[in-house]
């Protein structure tokens, strides 16, 4: 219990005192500690080791294990990456306490806020009351916003909006639905938690289930990323830093979805609201799915390809968890994977961009010639995310795609192929010009040719970026640190660990999930 | 109850038809002031407890004082007035605003059908006011206008969540009471930087990401 | 159907009818610490517009010289509807509220179409205004009335208005203060008042009732002169109708309490012409989109009640 409530309350805690830190060193060493002891105190947690949970308001079951742990991992690598990227991005002035100025020191508020999201995630996956989980929930917008918005321009103030307006609408529909929710229901709200409605499945009043589906569906769907209401995503994704993004794509996405996945395990009690859910679960899934197909195609700027690329697999998880039976285990095996392969991925776009300077797709390319760790992990991330086999999104895809079959829904098996080939095409064609092809320094002149303004532009910049993209320039082999190849190293062996060899704890925790949603186990 | 819904679904009304960017303010305000009465007069007068009033005092304090002035002060220094020239004009998004009352009024009808509701008004007066949020934040060009959408909507929210009667213990009410000003204060320190980066308030002039190009300006540094 | 006692009363009507404009008239003469001209001045214009010839102009159709005669008469037979004095309309059936409504809608599409007839660009422009601020004046009358044929039962304006009791006002006083504040913008909507539209304007470009008949003379003008100071009369007849519900007045109190109604609408209107002043073209269809607003809520209250 007390476990539960110290994975809140100590990043909370940490958070708001490193606003008042005044040296940046012990500022960023403050963050990686806290982070490794939160992953120690998740993993203890969800050993079943840390003591059991009365479940009223904070519980430990399944799904809780896999998000937890998922986004506590995730959340190490971003702090241990975050090291780096704050060194490359100092801040001149000290915390002055007197003229509030430790508000205006981005790198305190970026520290401060990376504690406060752990903070506000681990609420939003732990708590089992659904008021208490739409707290998190809204919460983790709160914390991320002012991290979208590190960079204090106009596209990172642009995007910062958009994501903080679209998001609160989006949460706001879903706390309609909590209200609608605690209608199902005559019992007070001692048991306002998934076990304690599906306890009372057979007196739940369906009308009002139906209702609350809709709405939780649409605002978590908002968060979670899911087209129509997608829009945020690509904007927020491109403009954060790289290890924010890694965060907001690997483990926000999955706290909002495991928002809808607990009112869908209390739909999947009852067999009539079971059917509806699934259904609209499907619909939105493909929708995503086929909206990302359309957007990843000739996209020009490579992070947005990656947020879209987080849309199609949030369809992924819709779909599989619509398709019921196997696929439920298949989908919750591919929130794992996406998060652990998406993670590097905009860790390594991170490299490139701090590299070349540049989002351009068609202004970065012989990145295996320039970059080798950089573009060796970024091809490899390529061919996890799309699915290729040997990694674990293979396996998952894969039980979606046979669980789909034999329930015999053709069409959303077909539409479900045709998707995943778009998406795959248009990540070819876009990682394939950026891996392979000339090195920079071939066509440097015409570069300088044909932008007068980029010698100005360097110029302006400060030390570092001037040296590397004066090293991008040149064509020499750029200098890559180890802390920026080491995490996504470590996330993507794992990834493809998961595709050969599936640990009996992520097996249970798998299987056991899928029980609670009503699937078969793997 | 009854007359409440009525005077929260007519300030609607008249912020839907409203330019002044002050007088959107105080009728948000008054909004906030109304909600902060409706659990008062939902419980009655048998069932007042303490946390009740104490409930309705903050958000009253946070809806109805604190926000409404930290929009003001926002609009006060970005020099805005009014909003001109809305994607919608006035009238027709006040026209829009009658039918979207009716469309509330049909889905509360609905469900009524399928489930009693305990107070339709008030749960159509909540339908309304989230679906007039909604059109606030879409035809609108500002920036503040969206944060009083915005705020409009939430306030639909929790009209709706007090018609249906369903309360929460009084630590979570708190929390999301605490959610909500804080993302409404956030919206508002945001207002001040945008006003400073782009000198306007227009939401609809922020063109810098699309996926149709990378509109990369040259004076404007890609970060990273 | 028709019994005597309803056709002395629809003959009471059409004779008053032209008082109230008079009365306004003397309001806002007070409210400007003048005289103002006699409470009787429509009567000695539409007895001099009578001796008078026409004239028209060259590039007129017949429609110019048919529009007023419709326009009088749908007035008139609009008015055979309506109940005034607490008692029964002279003609009712089931439903004739919409024939009430229609009837005062063909004289509005006469009065319309003969603007256009004569083809200046003014009264194009005034009958424009016409037709988009009628059009959102109906619905706001229609809800009202919906609610109240709700709460009657009743499909007839006569039944309507003679099931109104003072019980209504107290079980739902929100809902009929709205329909009666909603209804009060129609009023002024309908009958060309301040804010929505200025009689006394003397500029073209801001006319909208006005300056539809600029080329009228004569016969012609007194006819629809006379036609609209009848539809003021409808139109108030049918808001005392509401306020002072006809089952809370003893019948040998009908007539003057009736009257006396309706002279308190006329003071209320000339209170308001003499205080508000007219909107900016803009901002009026929100003004009445407004009164379809309060109709509106009051319905869904209504229904919700039920």
């Amino acid at each position: 219990m007390n476990t539960a409530w110290a994975l809140i309350i100590l990043p909370a805690v940490t958070g708001l005192c490193s606003l008042f830190i005044d040296s940046e060193r012990l500022r960023k060493n403050l963050l990686v500690v806290v982070a490794f002891l939160h992953l120690y105190m998740s993993l203890q947690l969800c050993n079943g080791s840390a003591g059991e949970l009365d479940g009223v308001w904070l519980g430990v079951d399944h799904l809780t294990r896999i998000f937890l742990t998922l986004t506590s991992l995730l959340f190490t690598g971003s702090a241990v990456y975050s090291m780096i990227y704050l060194d490359k991005h100092p801040h001149a002035d000290g915390a002055d306490l007197a003229g509030w100025q430790f508000l205006r020191n981005r790198n305190a508020i970026f520290v401060a806020c990376m504690q406060l999201f752990l903070a506000a995630m681990s609420l939003a996956i732990l708590s089992m009351h659904f008021g208490l989980q739409w707290i998190g929930i809204e919460a983790t917008t709160l914390a991320s916003t002012p991290l979208i918005y590190y960079h204090r321009n106009r596209r990172s103030l642009e995007a910062a909006w958009k994501y903080m307006i679209i998001c609160s609408v989006g949460i706001a529909l879903a706390l309609m639905g909590v209200f609608f929710l605690a209608k199902t229901t005559t019992q007070h709200v001692q048991l306002f938690t998934p076990a304690g409605l599906v306890l009372f499945a057979g007196y739940l009043k369906l009308g009002w289930l139906k209702v609350a589906f809709i709405f939780f569906l649409v605002g978590y769907g908002t968060k979670m990323g899911l087209a129509p209401m997608h829009t945020w995503l690509p904007d927020a994704h491109s403009e954060a830093p790289s290890p924010v993004s890694a965060m907001l794509s690997g483990a926000l996405l999955n706290c909002a979805f495991l928002g809808i996945l607990r009112i869908y395990q209390v739909c999947v009690a009852i067999p009539a609201t079971a059917a509806f859910a699934s259904e609209l679960l499907i619909i939105a899934g493909l929708v995503s799915m086929g909206f990302s197909g359309i957007f990843i195609m000739h996209q020009p700027d490579y992070k947005r390809m990656l947020a879209y690329s987080s849309v199609e697999h949030m369809g992924i998880l819709a779909t599989g968890i619509g398709l019921g039976g196997s696929a439920i285990a298949g989908a919750l095996l591919h929130a794992i994977c996406h998060s652990l392969i998406k993670a590097p991925m905009f860790l390594l776009a991170g490299n490139i961009l701090s590299a070349f300077n540049t989002k351009k797709v068609e202004e970065v390319s012989g990145l295996l010639k320039s970059m080798p760790f950089t573009g060796m992990l970024w091809l490899a991330g390529f061919l996890a995310i799309t699915g290729t086999p040997p990694f674990g999104t293979f396996i998952s895809e894969f039980a979606i795609l046979k669980a789909a079959l034999q329930t015999r829904s053709w069409t959303t098996a077909g539409l479900y192929l045709l998707f995943l080939l778009i998406v795959f095409i248009g990540m070819l064609t876009i990682v394939m010009q950026m891996t392979l092809g000339r090195r920079p320094d071939d066509h440097a002149d015409e570069h300088h040719h044909h932008n007068p303004a980029a010698k100005d532009h360097e110029q302006k910049h400060e030390k570092h970026h001037k040296h590397d993209a004066a090293s991008a320039v040149s064509g020499s082999v750029i200098d890559e640190d180890l802390l920026q190849i080491m995490t996504p190293v470590i996330f993507l062996s794992l990834a493809l660990i998961l595709g050969f060899y599936l640990p009996e704890y992520v097996r249970q925790a798998i299987n056991g999930g899928a029980l609670l949603l009503g699937g078969a186990i793997l | 109850m009854n007359s409440i819904a009525t005077l929260l679904a007519l300030s609607c009304i008249f912020l839907l038809g409203s330019s002044r960017l002050l007088m959107s303010i105080r009728m948000v305000a008054f909004q906030g002031l109304l909600l902060g009465i409706l659990p008062l007069a939902a419980a009655g007068d048998g069932h007042l407890s303490l946390a009740l009033i104490f409930l309705s005092l903050a958000s009253i304090a946070l809806k109805s004082i604190l926000l409404p002035w930290l929009l003001n002060k926002a609009m006060v220094d970005s020099g805005t007035r009014r909003e001109i020239e809305p994607f919608i004009s006035f009238g027709a998004s006040m026209l829009l605003g009658l039918f979207l009352l009716a469309v509330s009024g049909w889905i509360v009808d609905k469900l009524q059908a399928t489930e009693p509701v305990p107070s339709p008004v008030t749960l159509i007066a909540g339908f309304y006011l989230v679906f007039s949020g909604l059109l606030l934040l879409i035809t609108r060009r500002k920036a503040l206008t969206q944060t009083l959408g915005f705020l409009v909507l939430e306030n639909g929210v929790f009209t709706a969540g007090l018609s249906l009667g369903s309360e929460f213990s009084v630590m979570v009410e708190l929390g999301i009471l605490l959610d909500v000003f804080v993302g409404i204060f956030l919206m508002g320190i945001m207002l001040f930087h945008i006003d400073r980066e782009f000198d306007h308030l227009d939401a609809d002039r922020f063109n810098e990401l699309s996926d149709l190009e990378i509109a990369a300006s040259p004076d404007e540094e890609v970060a990273e | 159907m028709i019994s005597i006692h309803s056709v002395v009363f629809f003959i009471l009507t059409l004779l008053l009818a032209p008082i109230l404009p008079g009365v306004i008239n003397k309001v806002k003469a007070f409210f400007g610490g003048k005289m103002g001209p006699p409470v009787l001045q429509l009567y000695y214009d539409i007895a001099k517009l009578m001796r008078k010839s026409a004239t028209y102009s060259q590039t007129s159709s017949l429609v110019t010289r048919l529009a007023p005669v419709v326009i009088f008469f749908s007035t008139l037979g609009a008015g055979l509807f309506v109940p005034s004095f607490f008692r029964e309309a002279s003609c009712r059936f089931a439903g004739d509220v919409v024939l009430m409504a229609y009837l005062l809608g063909i004289g509005r599409f006469f009065m319309v179409i003969a603007a256009m007839d004569r083809g200046s660009a003014f009264e194009g422009m005034g009958a424009s205004r016409e037709v988009l601020y009628s059009a959102l004046a109906e619905p706001a009358f229609f809800c009202g009335l919906l609610v109240l044929i709700n709460e009657t039962g009743d499909l007839s304006l006569s039944g309507i208005f003679n099931g109104l009791s003072l019980e209504l006002w107290r079980q739902n006083p929100a809902i009929m203060l709205l329909i009666a504040v909603s209804w009060m913008i129609v009023l002024l909507t309908e009958n060309a008042r301040i804010p929505v539209d200025d009689p006394n304007t003397h500029l073209e470009l801001t006319m909208i009732h006005e300056v539809m008949i600029l080329d009228y003379s004569s016969k012609d003008l007194g006819l629809i002169e006379y036609a609209s100071a009848l539809k003021l009369w409808l139109f108030s007849s049918l808001l005392v109708g509401l306020i002072i519900s006809a089952g809370a007045v003893p019948p040998y109190l009908h007539i003057p309490v009736f009257l006396f109604g309706i002279l308190a609408v006329a003071v209320v209107i000339g209170c308001v012409e003499s205080t508000i002043a007219r909107l900016r073209l803009i901002h009026i269809p929100k003004f009445i989109v407004g009164s379809g607003a309060l109709a509106i809520i009051a319905l869904i209250l209504k229904i919700a009640g039920n």
